[in-house]
C-alpha cells in the first residue's frame, strides 16, 4: 500500500507558546516522516501536542525551531505559489464537526469554496457535476447539497468536511481526531469511508486521535506521543506485538477487550500522579515522574528516539532490556 | 417471568431490502438562502407589523408631497395656524404653509440622512474592524488606540467643525459628521465579533483552503457577524434620527426653508401651548419610525441566524 517515497518529513519540530508562567512546549523535538500512501496514526491523551503538530504541519503555527519537509522542501521557506499548492496537496479534517462548517453556507458552497479559490474545474456545470460527485464519494446525495449544516447530524457533517478537504484532490490529508466526536456505530463509518477514499485516490493520512483500538485498525504505523514528544513509533502490528515503552504499555492496557473472561483476568498498568505540565520542562525523560521503572538516569537525561527492532523506534533508556 | 428462547435463523441478518430504507432522507424542502430569511422573518408577527408600517410611511414620504396638491416652501397668510382640516390634512404652520408637504418633505431628509449616515459608517466600519480583528497584532493595537483616540473628541466638535468648511444646512454635511464618528463604534463591535470568530475552525478550514485574507473576512468573518450587526444598524437609525433632530433642534442641522422632522419639531415648540398639532405629528412620525426599526431589526437578527429559525 505504501511506498518508500516520503511525502512528509518533520525534523526535530518545536512548536512553542509564550504564556504567563513561562514557555509552554507543545510540541517538543518531534522527528516522523510519513510515506506516500500511507496512514501514521498518532496517538496520545489529551494536551499532549497532537493537535498542534497537526496544525504546525498545516502551516497554521509557526515552529519555533525544526522543519517541516513536504516534498523535500521546508513549508516555511514557500514562496506564495508555493504555498498556494501546499494548500491544495495538503488538507485537514477537524475535530469537532459542529464547528467546522460555517453555519451561513450551505453544503454546496462549502465543497465549492476550494475549487473557486484553485481554479478547479472553472466551467460551472463542470463544477456542479464534480461537487455533485464529491458528495457521493463520502455518501451523500444531491438532497443534501442545498442545505445549511444544522439540518445535519454529526457523522453527515463530518462528511461534508471530508468532502470539502476532498474538493482540492489533496494528496495529504491531516485528520485531527476526526472521529472522537462522534459516536460509536458512526466512527465506524467514517474511519471505513477513510479507508475507503485512500484506496481510491491514493491519500495519505496523519491520522490523529487518542483511541487505540481504531488507530489500529487504520494505520500503517503508529506513533505515541507523549508531552511534545514521540515516545515509540512502529509498524502497527509490531507496536502491538512488542509494546517497548512503559506509557505505551500504560495505554494498551487500558484498551477494553471485548471479552469479559480476559477483560477480568488480565492486569492492568494504572498511571500514578498526573501529566506534568508542558511549561517549563524539566530535563530528563518527560515520563519519568509517572514511570515504574523511572531510575536516576531518566531524571538526568532526555532519552533519544532509537531503533530497538526493525523499524521500531523507542524513547527510553531501558527499552531493550 | 416467562423465558423465552429466541432462535436466529440466518435471514434475521439479511440486510433492508433497498426500497426500505429511508433513514438518511431529509423531509424538509430545500430552499434558497433569502427565501429562508424571509420566510423567517415572516414568523415574527411584530418585526412583519413593524415592516408594513415601515413601509407605509416610506410610500408616504414619496408620494406624500405630490398628493397635497401644495408645496412645501410656499407661505399663504391667509391661512396661518390652521388646525387640520380637509384642506390641510395637517394643518398649516405659523408661515402658511401646508404641513401635510412640510412632514413628509422633512421625512425625506430625515430618513435619507438616517440610512445613509448608518450605512456608511457601518461599511468603513466593517471594513476596518474587520481588518483589525484578522490580523491582530500591531495593526491592531494600532487602529484600536486611534479610534480611542478619535471617540475622546466628540460629535458636536466635528459637526462645527465640518460646518465652517462645507457651510451649514446640508444634508451632506450632517452625513459626512455623523459617518465620521460612527464608524468607530462600529468598528470596534465589528472587530470584536471577528477575533472571537477568527481562531474557530470553519474559519482555520477555509485558511487550510488557501482562502486569501480578504476571502476569509468578507465571506466567512463579516457574513457571520452580520446576525448582530444588522441589529446595530437598526438601532442606530433611530439614533441618527434623533441626533438629527436634536441638531436641527439647536440650529446646527438642516436649515429652513427645508424641513426635516428636527426642524418642523423645533419650529412648533415654540408655539407648542397654542397649536400643539404641528409639534406632535411629527414626533408621532419620529417615535414610529425609530420603534420599527428596532423592531425590525430583532426580527432579522433572529431571522438571519439559521440556528435560530423555527
Amino acid at each position: 500500500m505504501s511506498s518508500n517515497e516520503v511525502i512528509l518529513e518533520l525534523k526535530d519540530l518545536k512548536t512553542w507558546f509564550k504564556v504567563e508562567a513561562g514557555t509552554l512546549k507543545a510540541v517538543n523535538g518531534v522527528d516522523l516522516t510519513i510515506h506516500k500512501g500511507e496512514t501514521l496514526g498518532l496517538v496520545g491523551e489529551s494536551g499532549c501536542g497532537k493537535s498542534t503538530l497537526g496544525r504546525t504541519i498545516m502551516r497554521l503555527y509557526k515552529p519555533d525551531g525544526g522543519q517541516v519537509l513536504y516534498k523535500g522542501k521546508d513549508i516555511w521557506k514557500y514562496k506564495k505559489p508555493e504555498i498556494k499548492t501546499f494548500r491544495k496537496e495538503v488538507q485537514m479534517i477537524f475535530q469537532d464537526p459542529y464547528a467546522s462548517l460555517d453555519p451561513l453556507n450551505i453544503v454546496h458552497d462549502v465543497v465549492e469554496e476550494g475549487m473557486k479559490i484553485h481554479k478547479l474545474y472553472p466551467e460551472k456545470e463542470a463544477r456542479e457535476k464534480r461537487i455533485l460527485e464529491l458528495l457521493n464519494m463520502v455518501g451523500l446525495n444531491q438532497e443534501h447539497e442545498y442545505r445549511f449544516p444544522h439540518e445535519f447530524s454529526g457523522g453527515q457533517r463530518q462528511r461534508v468536511g471530508i468532502a470539502r478537504a476532498l474538493s482540492v484532490e489533496p494528496e495529504l490529508i491531516v485528520c485531527d481526531e476526526p472521529i472522537s466526536a462522534l459516536d460509536v456505530s458512526i466512527q465506524a463509518q467514517v474511519v471505513n469511508l477513510l479507508k475507503d477514499l485512500q484506496k481510491k485516490l491514493g491519500l495519505s493520512y496523519l491520522f490523529i486521535t487518542h483511541d487505540l483500538s481504531m488507530v489500529k485498525y487504520i494505520s500503517d504505523r503508529i506513533a505515541v506521543m507523549y508531552l511534545g514528544g514521540i515516545v515509540e513509533l512502529a509498524e502497527s502490528q509490531e507496536l502491538f506485538d512488542h509494546t517497548m515503552h512503559p506509557y505505551t504499555k500504560a495505554l494498551m492496557s487500558a484498551i477494553p477487550i471485548a471479552d469479559p473472561d480476559v477483560e477480568q483476568k488480565r492486569r492492568r498498568i494504572l498511571l500514578s500522579g498526573d501529566v506534568p505540565s508542558p511549561v517549563n520542562l524539566e530535563a530528563g525523560c518527560a515520563f519519568c515522574k509517572r514511570c515504574g521503572q523511572a531510575k536516576d538516569k531518566c531524571r538526568k537525561e532526555r532519552p533519544k528516539l532509537t531503533q530497538v527492532r526493525p523499524g521500531h523506534f523507542v524513547a527510553c533508556h531501558f527499552a531493550g532490556e | 417471568m416467562e423465558e423465552k428462547t429466541r432462535i436466529f435463523d440466518e435471514h434475521d441478518f439479511d440486510p433492508i431490502p433497498e426500497q426500505d430504507r429511508h433513514t438518511d432522507t431529509v423531509a424538509r424542502q430545500s430552499t434558497s438562502y433569502l427565501k429562508d430569511v424571509w420566510r423567517s422573518f415572516c414568523k415574527r408577527k411584530t418585526a412583519l407589523v413593524s415592516l408594513v408600517v415601515m413601509a407605509v410611511i416610506l410610500l408616504l414620504v414619496l408620494i406624500g408631497p405630490e398628493i397635497s396638491g401644495y408645496d412645501y416652501y410656499s407661505n399663504d397668510y391667509t391661512a396661518i395656524n390652521q388646525p387640520p382640516s380637509a384642506a390641510h390634512w395637517f394643518g398649516t404652520d405659523s408661515l402658511g404653509r401646508d404641513l401635510w408637504t412640510r412632514v413628509w418633505m422633512g421625512g425625506r431628509v430625515s430618513l435619507l440622512i438616517a440610512i445613509l449616515a448608518t450605512i456608511i459608517p457601518y461599511t468603513i466600519g466593517m471594513i476596518v474592524g474587520g481588518i483589525s480583528g484578522y490580523f491582530g497584532g500591531k495593526l491592531d493595537q494600532f487602529i484600536m488606540r486611534a479610534i480611542d483616540v478619535l471617540m475622546g473628541i466628540p460629535q458636536l466638535i466635528y459637526m462645527i467643525l465640518l460646518m465652517v468648511i462645507m457651510g451649514s444646512g446640508n444634508i451632506w454635511t450632517l452625513v459626512i459628521a455623523m459617518s465620521i464618528t460612527g464608524w468607530m463604534s462600529a468598528a470596534r463591535s465589528t472587530r470584536g465579533l471577528v477575533l472571537q470568530l477568527r481562531n474557530r475552525d470553519f474559519v482555520v478550514a477555509s485558511e487550510t483552503l488557501g482562502a486569501s485574507p480578504a476571502r476569509l473576512i468578507a465571506k466567512h468573518l463579516l457574513p457571520n457577524t452580520m446576525g448582530i450587526l444588522v441589529v446595530g444598524m437598526a438601532m442606530m437609525i433611530p439614533s441618527v434620527i434623533y441626533s438629527e433632530a436634536f441638531l436641527s433642534y439647536i440650529g446646527l442641522g438642516i436649515t429652513p426653508p427645508n424641513p426635516s422632522w428636527g426642524q418642523l419639531i423645533k419650529t412648533a415648540s415654540e408655539t407648542f401651548r397654542y397649536y400643539p398639532y404641528q409639534f406632535i405629528i411629527p414626533c408621532i412620525f419620529i417615535s414610529i419610525t425609530m420603534l420599527c426599526c428596532n423592531l425590525i431589526g430583532d426580527g432579522l437578527r433572529d431571522a438571519l441566524d439559521p440556528k435560530l429559525r423555527a
